[in-house]
């Protein structure tokens, strides 16, 4: 079987309890992120609302898109597009927020 | 619109766990039409990530008229609707999950719930956009942000928060037009545990739009909610 020596993603029932606990973890962390937006926390709400919504971004690609039961590919594709993402956002922003450090002429 | 060719496409291919020709076995198969689905997902990250750079780039240069403007959505309708978007990824996985054990009459019944849910979200996101049409929010000739800070840049909000929620809502038309086609074939018997590829396929999809509002919800509703720069 060339080139077919990894297990595949033929058969994988994931058990009922831990799509009920994904499902649960999701609403818990909705209305967490929701009840916190109201608490002034100053510059750490952005970071607060964007860590929770990265984990449960990482509940339902692992548990309800089967990443975690998936293959070495299908890994290797997901983490080099949030890779490319990251680099996009990252390097744009990282000029838009130094940009005012220096007084650059025509900034 | 490319993941209902996508979807139909692999139909074709593999009717009835039929195994093409240039593939080993089934399992190869189905593997091969994963990463197709993949790969798809990631130019939809593309797609959805520009105008994700282009939200963060213009709060970063107006961040008071942002956060003003952020304000003008209703908090509790948001927290709902991203309820509502959960529950319906909840019975879109447990459809896959019916799929691959063989419960027929099950996966039409978790695919029509699905839809179901993803109508109440279209229907509860047309009236905000009713809501926000009828307070003058809308950018454009009788845009009038009341009462915010820096209002000349809060149409910039208003445009990312119509484009990207908008692009979302395109997103879930698609899929429950895909749904509707499932949904028949599902009930005439034509998924198995040994092929049932376009389910879990469209399950990718379904769960992917779910994660872009995870992060639209907090960009839309949440951020800058309490005090914020001011």
């Amino acid at each position: 079987m060339a080139g077919h020596t990894e297990k595949t993603g033929a058969q994988h029932i994931v058990p009922k309890r831990i799509y009920f606990a994904v499902f649960f973890a999701l609403l818990v962390l909705t209305w967490v992120t929701t009840g916190v937006s109201t608490l002034d926390l100053g510059r750490w709400n952005i970071f607060v609302a964007l860590a929770i919504a990265i984990s449960k971004a990482s509940l339902v690609a692992l548990f309800f898109m089967h990443v975690w039961y998936g293959t070495r590919l299908t890994k290797m594709i997901l983490t080099a597009g949030i890779f490319w993402l990251f680099l996009m956002l990252f390097i744009t922003m990282a000029d838009l927020w130094t940009r005012g450090w220096m007084g650059v002429p025509g900034r | 619109m490319d993941s209902q060719a996508a979807v139909v496409s692999s139909e074709a291919d593999a009717p009835h766990g039929h195994v093409e020709h240039h593939f080993e076995d089934a399992a190869q198969q189905k593997d091969a039409a994963t990463v197709g689905m993949w790969v798809f997902l990631v130019t939809e990250v593309m797609f959805f990530g520009g105008m994700f750079l282009a939200y963060f780039a213009y709060r970063q240069a107006y961040p008071a008229a942002f956060a003003s403007a952020s304000n003008k959505t209703v908090l509790l309708i948001g927290a709902t609707n991203t309820s509502v978007l959960i529950c319906s990824s909840l019975t879109m996985a447990f459809a896959v999950r019916c799929a691959a054990i063989g419960k027929k009459n099950l996966i039409v019944l978790f695919l029509v719930l699905t839809m179901l849910l993803g109508g109440v979200f279209l229907g509860v996101k047309t009236y905000e956009y009713h809501d926000k049409w009828v307070h003058h929010e809308v950018p454009g000739h009788n845009f009038d942000c009341e009462g915010c800070v820096d209002a000349g840049h809060t149409p910039l909000f208003f445009s990312l928060y119509f484009g990207m929620t908008g692009l979302h809502a395109v997103h879930m038309i698609v899929g429950i037009g895909i749904l509707f086609f499932l949904i028949r074939k599902a009930s005439k018997g034509a998924y198995t545990p040994e092929w049932h590829t376009p389910v879990e396929l469209f399950g990718l999809y379904w769960h992917f739009i779910d994660i872009v509002w995870i992060f639209l919800f907090p960009l839309f509703y949440l951020i800058d909610r309490s005090g914020g720069p001011k």
